[in-house]
């Protein structure tokens, strides 16, 4: 039988603006909370899995994985994943898949990034290593233009405009606002947002989720190991999901449409045996505003051309229909890009335990999502949680 | 886009060469599916043999923005236009420039060209209105 995989611990930084802290410290400051709130000590991790994009950029410093394991105190197998803004996701599926196996009872898996040392302009470019170096960044391509590209031509498709984009910002800022480990705690209103310093059209500084540094990590054990130390983890990953498609977004069959992101969270649903139906709450990834309204319809919650209005209509608010993004998200909470598909599973195993700040607002929940993408997402996970216990 | 040291980068290169010299290409693979080089295989079928056909002569924007924050090597380049565009089975990315990005919108008819980059010089491919 397939072991079950359980969430004994989580933790992850405040994050935001650090410029000055490295990611080794900063993914050992998530471990170590981890840790504690395990109750597993690190000479238990039998391997470490831990995500990273832009350390070449940033820090000068590739050969991560077996630097991430020192940090967080464990001598283990260690491999650094980098799958652009999805690395952690795919950190914790690779978690999920080596204690499924057999192979191991006790994972450590999370990420870290740090971006704010970097100019904007050298973190724009590091961020543009995303995409098709040859065909998108020759071509001046940067992060938010490409999912610019999508925005307008979802536009063009389906109707919706800027203000529809600036409630899922608003939305997810009102997520934040007593999130203590968010970048942003702070309201901000749909003029504002509209009114922002344009970044590429139709963005504004307000649509586009911000550089931050930050860590996260998570413990993941076997339901036996659970049992036999008398673990409290009653979160369990049931699902897990992931997908590619062409790094390039004119590669792409529809500009529109995140086919990764439904392939994975099929697979997800599929293997948690659940549908979207019965998802109570969701992490999606909001890079930018348009990137949550394409997650919400990629994860079969809103129909295709439905999600652009969801937000103003409140269906994905905190007390809506779907509350989506409760931690605030990319957008408000930050996103240092390798720690971040970590980070969701962190919050997501608070609000399903009870201990998030806004755990009230779900507290019947027994099912969330997370769903981390990269890139345009040409890379995608899928991770379904439930309560087991 | 070429190294420092001059070192072309294989299949790219030689299309924007192909693009200057009046002659442009793409990859078609025999299920009629269009790529741009390299690429040895079809992505979406797996199938070999690709062939190189001629690139239609005009192309459609599908999509563009206009790019306010760049990476440094666009920074003298600000405000700039980035499409994609769809030339018959084939789409590829490129800059649309000299014109107002006011007078050009999702639907334009484009031709292929190359041109420089104001900020490092470096050959950029772009698609002129038609």
């Amino acid at each position: 039988m397939v072991s079950q995989v359980r969430v004994a611990g989580v933790g992850m930084t405040p994050f935001g603006k650090s410029p000055e802290r490295t990611a080794r410290e900063m993914f050992g400051d998530a471990a170590d909370e981890a840790f504690e709130d395990a109750g597993v000590d690190p000479d238990d991790v039998e391997e470490v899995f831990y995500g990273n994009f832009m350390g070449e950029f940033a820090e000068q410093q590739g050969h991560q994985g077996p630097l991430a394991a020192s940090a967080a105190g464990v001598r283990a197998p260690a491999t650094r994943i980098e799958s652009a803004c999805a690395s952690s996701g795919v950190a914790v599926r690779m978690g999920v898949e080596k204690i499924r196996s057999g192979a191991a009872d006790v994972v450590l898996v999370g990420g870290a990034e740090r971006m704010t040392n970097l100019s904007t302009a050298d973190g724009t470019a590091a961020l543009a290593a995303a995409a098709d170096a040859l065909y998108e960044i020759n071509a001046g391509v940067t992060f938010p233009g490409a999912y610019s590209l999508m925005a307008n031509r979802y536009f063009e498709e389906y109707g919706g405009d800027r203000e529809d984009l600036a409630h899922v910002a608003v939305k997810n800022h009102d997520h934040a606002v007593d999130n203590e480990l968010a970048q942003f705690q702070m309201e901000i209103t749909v003029e504002k947002v509209l009114d922002a310093v344009q970044v590429c059209s139709p963005f504004g500084l307000f649509d586009c989720s911000p550089m931050s540094d930050g860590g996260s990590a998570a413990v993941l054990v076997s339901e036996a190991f659970a049992e036999e130390h008398g673990l409290d983890a009653s979160v369990a990953i049931t699902g897990t999901g992931q997908a590619s498609d062409s790094l390039a977004l004119h590669d792409r069959e529809s500009i529109t449409g995140t086919p990764a992101a439904a392939e994975a969270a099929q697979m997800a649903y599929d293997d948690a045996g659940v549908t979207p139906d019965d998802v109570d709450v969701a992490e999606v990834h909001d890079c930018f505003t348009i990137a949550e309204v394409l997650a919400i319809e990629s994860l079969g919650f809103f129909g295709k051309g439905e999600g652009i209005t969801v937000a103003r209509e409140g269906k994905t608010a905190i007390d809506g229909e779907l509350p989506v993004n409760l931690s605030g998200g990319l957008k408000a909470k930050g996103h240092p890009v390798g720690a971040t598909g970590g980070a969701q599973i962190s919050e997501m195993t608070k609000m399903l335990r009870g201990d998030h700040v806004n755990s009230d607002a779900v507290s019947d929940a027994t099912v969330g999502l997370t769903h981390n993408a990269g890139g345009t997402v040409a890379s995608c996970v899928v991770n379904v949680l439930e309560v087991v216990e | 886009m070429s190294d420092d040291d001059g070192v072309r980068d294989a299949g790219y290169d030689d299309f924007l060469d192909a693009i200057e010299d009046g002659d442009p290409f793409f990859l078609q693979s025999p299920s009629g599916n269009g790529w741009l080089p390299p690429q040895i295989r079809d992505p979406e079928t797996g199938e070999g043999g690709l062939e190189e056909q001629p690139l239609p002569d005009t192309g459609e924007i599908l999509t563009m923005t206009t790019v306010y924050v760049s990476g440094p090597t666009f920074v003298d380049d600000t405000p700039y236009v980035v499409a994609i565009a769809e030339f018959g089975p084939v789409r590829m990315t490129g800059q649309v420039r000299g014109v107002d990005p006011d007078d050009v919108g999702i639907g334009q008819a484009v031709e292929i060209g190359v041109d420089r980059t104001e900020t490092t010089g470096e050959r950029v491919i772009v698609f002129d209105p038609i």
